[in-house]
């Protein structure tokens, strides 16, 4: 027994966050593990610079593939979140005017918009989804004349919402607004298109799509001026120096290859497992609530509200019986404050502290679901069990 | 049996953690986030820092035992500091260690480790639990290491906390869990010690905490300055507030007199700090209330046991006369020096932790005297 839960959490975990981070594909294991002998400077003219530099061109081919757009318009950064600080900040000069969110932007758009504010005068305003999703014709509104920026995301990291870009973007574009959109969570999950959509600007993560960490991408419609943000050698177009990181975005390229090349049906098929994982909860645990049931939502998240738990105790305890599951944001601080998105859907604090978030991958099997969903029960009861304990006593009967 | 471990980042617990899992245990390691440093002074305290969660960290890497951070902080606040405040500012020299361990560690953490299956809790403390033969009750013991014993700490804590209390390194001298730490090369074998208040930023006074806290937590500072008298009631001096001093203090009253002067008594109801010689500071009585017993067990007797009436002070053998109603006189038989409202009063006998409760504000350090002269 000790060995097996000594296997189940080293070896054999039910991996349910795939939101936070994916597996990498094996296939894009094998092309990374290739491509670290491409040591030459991909700025450098000779033959080994030239390798690592096709190497990376025809990563950015496969990203500009994933997103409909042209190879020229993918900008290769370190991250999501560099991406969308490039993003903002790189295209909003100075104020005044107005930048317009949704309420549930990842903190890597909420704390660049705030730097706007705070740094050349902008003024921020954001608009909550409710539990159908994001109204656009609120974006809108709230994107009166002056905005310089609405930036929204393309799916929630938290809940799974998916926000109606396309819409968004037909309403801004009779009105000459910049507009940019997070996908690092739509992308690979759902269809992503900048021209379909119409937008500006979009961000992606390759580590979200079983690619590695360290590589995103900026997609910046072609001719739009964006200020680059750390000084540096020219790399990019000038509008990210540093040497590149050939096998990260090596990695990136395969993983988006395979990620537009998965069968059409994959996406229903994940969502069938999240769904019987989602039906399965609610039938067999009482007091449960899923977040965002009743708009669109990613096929592979579901957050469920369990009321009467802490939900991190509820983490800690599934992570011993060998699930992987996060709470709220997996975030660094040490601060335990209820997700922003979740209060947004209407869920009160209480609430928002038994939020977790299941997060399914083309890898999660249907056994592990019942597995899954044989578990949560008990561990439910027993989280709620010590938390709803009358206190220990502490006075003695005299 | 699946057990957790309370890991501070220190030794001592990080050698609980080692000792349990060498004997088969499947152990979690727990550390406690209790307070935001960054929060109040932008200064860094002892404990519970972000450096101290990370040697915990490290310690359970090298166990390979999983390890998680319990964020605890709103539990903290209530139980343990804004008592501490509240104590401070009714004149009292308060433990937060006592409360944090009978309502922060030994309850929601247990409550919180007993959700994740485990079957007790165990800490770093240096003392001992036993059984009780005759009764199955537990028993709480000093620690083996008479210069390390902890038991002072624990001694409200109830029968049933004390059968989830694990103390792996009670029968241990502080020198052998050094030993232990390094043959298994824990990253913490060398830490140093830790002895102040944890949520106390290093270098800064309680007093200094205190007054910094208190309108956070909707609690009203004295009017300053206050009045340093003598017990006959003649002014001597003033002072910046009466939460900045304790009974039997001697420094920083500010008072140039011929024979030593220590503080015998705090009025917080006139900002009013009692000064007095050493002969004032002892008493033969002092009042305790909110009695605990850890065999869940009140007497009704008299009894005889040795005293502590600080952590670390020598024993003093005493009476002790139960109320009735939770109180109890303790009768010492020589005068006891600087009996400090606030504080602990335990009750030993030999080993044996047989209870104890918290010196209660009236008839103490010279209060007799105060009395009279209100």
């Amino acid at each position: 027994m000790k060995s097996d839960r000594k296997r189940g959490h080293l070896l054999s975990m039910i991996y349910l966050d795939n939101n936070a981070s994916t597996p990498l594909d094996p296939e894009v294991r094998e092309a990374m593990a290739a491509s670290l002998d491409l040591y030459g400077n991909p700025s450098s003219v000779h033959s080994d610079g030239r390798r690592a530099r096709r190497a990376i061109e025809e990563a950015r081919d496969e990203v500009a593939l994933l997103v409909g757009a042209r190879p020229e318009e993918i900008f290769f950064t370190s991250g999501g979140t560099e991406a969308n600080a490039l993003a903002i900040l790189g295209s909003v000069a100075r104020g005044p005017g107005r930048v317009v969110t949704s309420a549930v932007e990842h903190p890597s758009v909420r704390e660049a918009v705030a730097r706007l504010c705070e740094e050349r005068g902008l003024e921020a305003v954001s608009v909550a989804p409710d539990e159908t999703g994001l109204d656009p014709g609120r974006i809108l509104e709230a994107a009166v004349p002056g905005t310089k920026l609405v930036s929204v995301m393309a799916a929630n990291n938290e809940y799974g919402g998916v926000f109606p870009i396309a819409e968004i973007a037909r309403g801004l574009t009779a009105r000459g607004v910049l507009f940019h959109t997070d996908a690092v969570q739509a992308a690979g999950k759902i269809g992503v298109g900048v021209r379909e959509w119409g937008v500006d600007l979009l961000t992606v993560s390759a580590h979200k799509l079983h690619g590695p960490k360290g590589v995103g991408a900026l997609y910046v419609r072609r001719g739009l001026p964006l200020q680059a943000h750390t000084p540096g050698g020219g790399q990019e177009k000038k509008l990210r120096g540093g040497t590149e990181n050939t096998v990260g975005i090596v990695g990136f390229g395969v993983a988006a290859r395979i990620a537009r090349g998965r069968p059409a049906d994959e996406g229903q098929a994940i969502e069938r497992l999240r769904d019987r994982l989602e039906r399965g909860i609610l039938e067999r645990i009482p007091r449960t609530d899923v977040v965002g049931g009743a708009g669109p939502r990613l096929p592979n998240t579901s957050t469920v509200v369990f009321e009467g738990v802490s939900g991190e105790t509820l983490l800690f305890r599934l992570d011993l019986d060998g699930v992987a599951v996060s709470v709220g944001s997996a975030c660094s601080s040490g601060t335990l404050t209820p997700s922003p998105a979740i209060l947004a859907l209407g869920f009160s604090n209480e609430q928002a502290k038994g939020a977790v978030r299941f997060s399914l991958s083309r890898f999660t099997s249907a056994e592990e679901i019942d597995r899954v969903l044989d578990l949560l029960p008990r561990a439910v009861a027993d989280v709620r069990g010590a938390r709803d304990r009358v206190p220990i006593p502490i006075s003695v009967p005299g | 049996m699946r057990l957790a471990v309370a890991m501070s980042g220190g030794v001592d617990s990080s050698v609980a953690a080692l000792l349990l899992k060498e004997e088969g245990h499947d152990v979690v390691g727990l550390s406690m986030q209790l307070w935001d440093h960054a929060a109040d002074t932008g200064r860094t305290g002892r404990c519970c820092t972000l450096d101290d969660l990370s040697d915990a960290r490290r310690v359970a890497w090298r166990l390979e035992i999983p390890h998680y951070v319990v964020n605890l902080e709103e539990e903290f606040r209530e139980e343990v500091v804004r008592p501490f405040v509240a104590s401070y500012l009714d004149g009292e020299t308060p433990i937060p260690c006592s409360a944090c361990n009978a309502k922060v560690k030994f309850a929601t953490l247990w409550d919180r480790a007993r959700a994740m299956g485990c079957e007790g809790v165990a800490t770093g403390h240096y003392a001992r639990v036993g059984i009780d033969g005759a009764t199955r009750r537990p028993v709480l013991k000093k620690g083996a290491d008479a210069s390390k014993d902890q038991s002072y700490f624990l001694y409200d804590l109830t029968p049933e906390q004390l059968r989830a209390a694990r103390f792996p390194v009670g029968e241990l001298t502080k020198e052998e869990v050094r030993a232990h730490a390094r043959r298994a090369r824990l990253p913490t074998a060398d830490k140093k010690e830790s002895q102040e208040i944890c949520f106390v930023p290093a270098g800064t006074r309680a007093g200094e905490f205190v007054e910094n806290a208190a309108p956070a937590f909707g609690l009203p500072l004295p009017t300053v300055p206050g009045v340093v008298e003598n017990a006959a009631g003649e002014r001597l001096g003033a002072h910046a507030g009466h939460f900045r001093f304790t009974v039997g203090q001697r420094r920083g009253l500010g008072l140039a007199a011929a024979e030593r002067m220590y503080v015998i008594a705090i009025d917080p109801e006139a900002n009013r700090v009692v000064v007095g010689g050493g002969k004032e500071l002892e008493t033969s009585e002092a009042d305790v209330s909110s009695l605990r017993f850890p065999s869940g067990e009140m007497p009704a007797a008299p009894f005889r046991a040795e005293i502590r009436v600080r952590h670390r002070a020598p024993e003093v053998p005493a009476t002790v006369h139960p109320s009735g109603d939770g109180d109890a006189r303790v009768v010492f038989d020589r005068p006891v020096r600087a009996v400090a409202p606030g504080q602990s009063c335990v009750f030993y006998r030999g080993d044996i932790v047989l209870g104890g409760g918290v010196i209660a504000k009236h008839r103490n350090g010279g209060s007799d005297r105060e009395r009279r002269g209100a």
